[in-house]
């Protein structure tokens, strides 16, 4: 058999992309609705010698995974709402120690409990902004099972690349929802490994000073070289500093490796849009609804199309800038009060032809909630 | 012989205040691990934040200075992805015990191999003196200005409770003891919390008006007994030093190591 | 395809998830069909009605719900009362007719059959109950092939269920035949 063909949930093919991106290392706490992420790695990770922790908590388990990064693992966690906004701090460390890792959030309604089994995009902005200070972070999502595992052997490399934690922004649909996932060959998708330093033992070697590419070996604890990681500012020895001009550089080296890497970190789909005069932004299962919604809308003659971010952040702002700039109106669907929409209308030239269609009630956004708000804006009732 | 290969000058002077008892908790662990012969690229510390937490960045291993608090469970990455490191976890009593306490009793709970230092000077010093869960009650410190009505934990007994497998109590002015325990409890297979009584003489000290460091050490000498001895059958008040708990149950590093050859036996039969 | 929108629904326990994944996976690994399957979870799923959306079709699917199903599958009474709104007019009810009483108006063809009761006279396992219904299910939709299904039976449960697995497909298909004949 040369296909690998199975019949999964989005969680699950989360896990098996991590699997294939050479996961090493999960720790997580059990929460729904990203719960089988766990339960899947719980039972496929020590068949291949990797390691499976279920942590106290998610602090415990964004700890761990940053710890296990640091000693040459791939690392992996999954969580939700509550247990991401746990995650907050400990994700800031791996962004300022430039740690790679994996933090898998599959979202659900909120504030606080809110709907633990309904669907909800409400944490795109807790992606982004959730941990303080300044940073850059980069969050991807997906609209099938198939997407998932894609997406998610993805982030593997781009956590490595980057040397920074990279968020899989899935939710409760298509985390739950079953649908064919071809497991594709080993080799076929790419996969980066970490990148070590050359420096032989012995010689001095600076953990934190980027190459000339702005790349920055590793070399993991138990390796030769020993060095010091701290969540605190930090000079190329990796030794504390509060002089302004260091922490300058490095907060600006840490922003600018993503921000100026936009293009290249930006996946997307698009359906219809050569001709389209209607454009639709929206980005996981709202994605679904959306393309439907194109597809009853395109039978009927009406020239609408489907811009599907699969890279939330950076937020590939070029890209939208472009395709809103063809068309009349933008109309930016999802479930949430409008999070990826107000960024949206900050990045086009004529933010007043941006609209919002949203549920926020934990049901997911249906094709009817599109065609409501398209034919009131364009003046043709509802 | 040379104890200079386990230190980083590049991070000295180091920022503890004079009199701090930090400074030779620092001194006996580079002894330690000297007379130990312990292979610097096979140690990790993992350290959180406070005045003790700093002390990762002084010694010359792999050292990981990290969130306040969460130390055990980033040292419980590093030890889980690689058992073959002696992972050190150099915490201090808010760090450990306050923010960090489920940590604290879920690490020992799992019995993972690593060796805790509990830096106890019962204050918060990084943020200038304030009450912390070893205080006490009746102490003085800049959020208890008229005095801590919070009862303290017994660390030695909170151990015990969570299922550490080596516990043991000494102070900074004990420093052979200190050097033995520390010894033992890096020898030792399981997860080991080793307390040791610290001074703060710039803010406990000062507050509680119990004199500078050398009336600090000197308390800790007058008030603790080494456990069993008849001093403290006299009077129980006094503070019990030594080993309260060494047992050998099943490390969890190598229980782990069990489910992979369960998991892989298993694979194999279905494959 | 016109009964390519299923909404399955019963209590919990009686392997109304278990039916759905079995009906999607058969089509999508089995038949080369798109297929997809979710399930309502949390408090609704311990008890009460349980619910479970597989749509089947020849062409991706994007819209991964079933608003309004045109086959609906009740295998309890509080099942039928709560989704019986989202059968589309002209669709097919299948139940239980020990289990759900007939709904006095219903614009769809309804098909109850003496399933729970056969399985367990038949075949004495109830455990097979949500077989028995794929079957039928099966032969009154002709979406999927039973021997799709069949396969999908043996490589996902022990090889000690197949013979039963089997035996209560068949009982559910020959019961939809003996009532559409």
């Amino acid at each position: 058999m040369s296909n690998d063909i199975r019949f999964v949930q989005g969680n699950v093919a989360c896990a098996e992309g991590a699997l294939y991106a050479g996961l090493d290392f999960f720790a997580g706490y059990p929460i729904t609705p990203s719960t089988e992420v766990a339960e899947h790695l719980a039972e496929e990770l020590p068949k291949r010698g990797g390691k499976f922790i279920q942590m106290e908590d998610e602090i415990a388990s964004m700890c761990a995974v940053i710890g296990a990064s640091l000693a040459g693992s791939k690392s992996l966690t999954a969580t939700s709402g509550p247990g991401f906004s746990l995650m907050q701090e400990a994700l800031g460390y791996a962004c300022i120690a430039e740690a790679p890792c994996v933090v898998c959030s599959v979202m659900r309604g909120g504030p606080s409990t809110g709907l633990p089994t309904k669907v909800s995009q409400g944490d795109v902005n807790q992606a982004r902004w959730g941990t303080h200070g300044d940073h850059a972070i980069i969050a991807l999502t997906a609209s099938s099972v198939q997407d998932v595992f894609s997406v998610t052997v993805e982030a593997f490399t781009l956590a490595e690349t980057y040397r920074t934690p990279v968020i899989l922004l899935f939710d409760e649909v298509i985390g739950h929802m079953r649908e064919k996932l071809v497991v594709p060959p080993a080799g076929e998708l790419a996969v980066a490994p970490r990148l070590y330093t050359e420096v032989p033992a012995g010689q001095a070697f600076h953990p934190y000073l980027p190459r000339e590419d702005g790349r920055l070996p590793m070399a993991d604890f138990g390796s030769h070289h020993r060095h010091h990681v701290t969540g605190l500012f930090h000079d190329i020895w990796g030794f504390p500093t509060e002089k302004p001009e260091a922490v300058a550089k490095l907060l600006h080296r840490l922003v600018d490796k993503i921000e100026s890497h936009s293009q290249e970190i930006a996946r997307w789909k698009e359906y219809f849009l050569e001709d389209a005069r209607t454009l639709l932004i929206s980005y996981g299962s709202s994605a679904r609804t959306a393309r439907h919604q194109v597809e009853i809308m395109r039978a009927r003659g009406e020239k609408i199309g489907l811009l599907e971010l699969q890279t939330i952040w950076p937020f590939p702002a070029e890209l939208v800038r472009e395709h809103a700039a063809r068309c009349k109106n933008v109309y930016v669907v999802e479930m949430n009060m409008g999070q990826l929409f107000s960024t949206v209308k900050r990045t086009v030239e004529k933010p007043e032809r941006v609209y919002l269609v949203n549920r926020i009630d934990g049901e997911l956004v249906k094709p009817m909630d599109i065609e409501n708000v398209v034919r009131t804006v364009e003046g043709k009732g509802v | 012989m040379s104890s200079d290969r386990f230190i980083r000058e590049r991070f000295f002077p180091q920022i503890w205040c004079p009199g701090c008892g930090h400074g030779t908790i620092l001194n006996n662990l580079v002894r330690v691990a000297r007379e130990m012969g312990l292979d610097p690229e096979k140690v990790c510390t993992v350290s959180g934040i406070g005045c003790s937490a700093r002390i990762s960045g002084y010694l010359d291993f792999h050292t990981m200075h990290t969130l306040h608090g969460r130390a055990l469970a980033f040292a419980t990455g590093v030890k889980l992805a690689r058992p073959e490191l002696t992972v050190l976890v150099p915490m201090g009593d808010g760090d450990a015990l306050a923010i960090g306490g489920n940590h604290f009793i879920h690490a020992a709970r799992r019995n993972i191999n690593m060796t805790v230092f509990v830096m106890n000077n019962r204050i918060y010093g990084m943020t200038g003196g304030q009450y912390s869960p070893l205080s006490g009650t009746g102490v003085l410190a800049t959020t208890a200005p008229y005095r801590s009505i919070d009862r303290d934990f017994d660390v030695v007994k909170l151990a015990m409770g969570a299922g550490a497998t080596f516990v043991a109590r000494t102070t900074a002015y004990h420093v052979q003891e200190m050097a033995k325990l520390m010894k033992k409890a890096i020898s030792h297979k399981g997860f080991a919390v080793l307390e040791i009584l610290s001074q703060c003489p710039t803010y406990f000290g000062r507050k509680n008006k119990l004199g500078g460091p050398v009336q600090m050490l000197e308390y800790f000498k007058e008030k603790t007994v080494p456990l069993g001895s008849d001093k403290l059958n006299q009077d129980p008040t006094l503070i019990p030093r030594g080993i309260f708990v060494e047992e050998t149950i099943p490390e969890y590093c190598d229980e782990y190591a069990k489910i992979v050859a369960l998991a892989q036996e298993g694979a194999r039969k279905r494959g | 395809m016109e009964k390519n929108r299923f909404l399955l629904s019963g209590s919990g326990g009686q392997g109304v998830i278990t039916m759905g994944i079995l009906l999607a996976e058969s089509a999508a690994l089995h038949q080369g069909l798109e297929a997809i399957q979710s399930q309502s979870y949390g408090p609704e799923a311990r008890g009460g009605a349980t619910r479970c959306d597989v749509l089947i079709d020849r062409v991706p699917i994007a819209f991964p719900k079933v608003l309004e199903a045109n086959v609906l599958v009740c295998l309890t009474q509080e099942a039928l009362n709560k989704y019986l709104q989202f059968l589309r007019p002209g669709g097919l009810l299948l139940t239980d007719c020990t289990l759900v009483k007939a709904p006095s108006r219903v614009d769809a063809e309804h098909i109850g059959l003496p399933m729970h009761d056969s399985v367990i006279k038949e075949i004495g396992k109830i455990q097979t109950f949500n077989i028995c219904v794929l079957g039928a299910l099966l032969e009154l939709t002709k979406v999927v092939q039973a021997s799709s299904v069949e396969k999908n039976l043996e490589a996902r449960f022990a090889s000690q269920f197949h013979a039963a697995n089997k035996q209560a497909l068949d009982l559910g298909i020959s019961l939809a035949k003996a009532c559409t004949a």
